[in-house]
């Protein structure tokens, strides 16, 4: 498997580092109480059969934080976005 | 109903040039409605059914398999059995296992090939010693056996480690010796043939497409072979546990994960433990037929592909040399990869799920193989009983939101761990 890194180009995998889902999204801090959507956020995944969304950190590159989506059975690539990216389109 | 095995039926088919043999099992369909559904035909799910018609009042039990048997993990581990766990929520459930396992062979009626062989965790380093002095200290207190081998009794017992290595200096290893190895496929077939000798339908080549509720219970599964109405309905499909669920609506605290298992050339006989690497991730037995078995860590991201990338192979072998370096003499013939269900917390789950009617096991990380006799016994109490057996009442799928997670390694929600 091998990533398009927006910055650095076609690079191999050992080169980055997984994050995991990158949908799940940080709710803001509610007090000392536990919330429901604190344990969604840190502990329960869509993990679907297909496309998937995921951060990866080209730790041997630009440092760069990447959003990718790949295909969980074919592992094929449709997409390699910044994370800075994503999170601006986030915000707009 | 097919015959016991015993040696007079071994003697009777060799005189008669094995014209006799009878398949093990009954190549079933869906026939009227079921008062138990297992989705999932691996060492779980037959186990389940087993102990189902086994240990509980008469019922109707099918196990619908989207393959074949044996497909899926319990025909790609690395067989090994242990029950060398710290916490009270996995010590005793483990040991309920071994213990299964230990008279496995003689309930089912089959020849498992359980191997006793004596599971060593090497240690590398003072801070590591501490640590499996203390997990020895608790399976003892648990009443498992356990003990500590210091540098003279190790070498005397495996003299062709690496002791020379500066960089991972062995110091000695936490030694089980009622741990060890089972033919894999033989579990899923033994407990195949038990379960259908009890009268429950197997049926193969059937994918579970649905799951059907009315009222916010489960009344039965849509398949590929049409649909099988089931009082109740028990999901044993670990690596597809996340896909099984979302049919009912239940999202779990699970990644899906693909693991590389190896095997060399056959050698003659050089190990004859399972043996594990402290300072990486490896570990190591011998077959019976001479193939040196051996994995490592996860692939480290999201996936549903059978098999595996080339990094992880360079890092398990790594780890291999770093032990053992003559394992760089031996040619690696095959490699393959399983799905595993990597929750969050590195333990399973073994509860009822927030639909009626509707059971779930899943969640087995890496450590699926050698729990699937109590992971059965265990999930058949909790169907039949609407209650959880008393060695797995830890497994809670609540446990996550409420902070009673059963996490050995220490280290918080992440989905890699044992």
């Amino acid at each position: 498997m091998r990533i398009v890194c927006p910055h650095c180009g076609e690079r191999g995998l050992q080169e980055f580092l997984y994050h995991g889902d990158a949908t799940v999204t940080r709710p803001r801090d509610g007090g000392a109480e536990p919330t429901p959507e604190w344990t969604d956020y840190v502990y329960l995944r869509d993990n679907p059969n297909g496309a998937h969304r995921e951060l990866w950190y080209h730790n041997a590159g630009c440092h760069a934080w990447l959003v990718v989506t790949r295909n969980l059975r074919t592992h094929e690539i449709t997409a390699v976005e910044t994370a800075h990216d994503v999170a601006l389109g986030r915000l707009s | 109903m097919v015959d016991k095995y015993s040696v007079f039926s071994v003697l009777r088919e060799a005189l008669r040039g094995h014209t006799g043999w009878r398949p093990a099992w009954r190549d079933a369909s869906p026939v009227g409605a079921y008062d138990v559904i297992i989705v999932g035909g691996g060492g779980h799910g037959l186990a389940t059914a087993y102990y189902l018609a086994k240990n509980h009042q008469r019922m109707r039990i099918a196990v619908v398999e989207k393959g074949w048997l044996g497909n899926g993990s319990i025909g790609r581990n690395t067989t090994i059995i242990r029950s060398n766990y710290l916490l009270p929520g996995n010590a005793p459930f483990y040991e309920f296992s071994m213990k299964l396992w230990e008279g496995l062979e003689q309930d089912i009626n089959y020849n498992a090939m359980v191997s006793q062989r004596g599971v060593l965790n090497i240690i590398h380093s003072d801070a590591q010693r501490d640590a499996y002095a203390r997990r020895g200290n608790s399976m003892r207190l648990h009443g498992i056996d356990a003990e500590l081998l210091d540098l003279a009794a190790l070498r005397a017992k495996v003299p062709y480690l690496d002791y020379e290595n500066a960089r991972f200096p062995i110091q000695g290893a936490l030694l089980q010796r009622r741990g060890g190895t089972v033919r894999h496929d033989a579990v899923a077939w033994g407990y195949a043939r038990a379960a259908d000798r009890l009268g429950v339908d197997i049926i193969q080549n059937c994918e579970v497409t649905g799951i059907k509720t009315e009222n916010g219970k489960a009344i039965g599964v849509e398949t590929t072979r049409g649909y099988i109405p089931g009082k109740k309905i028990g999901l044993a499909c670990a690596g597809n546990s996340s896909r099984v669920a979302a049919m009912a609506g239940i999202s779990l605290p699970i990644e899906s994960h693909a693991l590389q298992a190896f095997v060399s050339e056959s050698i003659k006989p050089l190990i004859d433990n399972v043996i594990t690497f402290g300072a990486g991730h490896f570990y190591i037995s011998q077959s019976d037929k001479g193939g040196l078995v051996f994995g490592g860590d996860i692939d480290g991201y999201n996936s549903y592909a059978s098999r595996g990338n080339l990094p992880t192979i360079e890092d398990v072998c790594e780890g291999g040399m770093a032990l053992m370096p003559m394992l760089g003499r031996a040619r690696l013939v095959r490699h393959w990869g399983g799905i595993m269900d990597m929750t969050m917390d590195g333990s399973p789950i073994i509860d009822k799920s927030p639909v009626e009617n509707l059971y779930l096991n899943a969640g087995w990380c890496y450590g699926g193989f050698k729990a699937t006799p109590a992971s059965g016994w265990c999930f058949a109490h909790l169907i039949a009983r609407d209650e959880p057996h008393e060695v797995a009442t830890a497994y809670r799928l609540d446990r996550f939101a409420k902070g009673y997670v059963i996490d050995e390694k220490g280290v918080g929600a992440s989905p890699n761990l044992h």
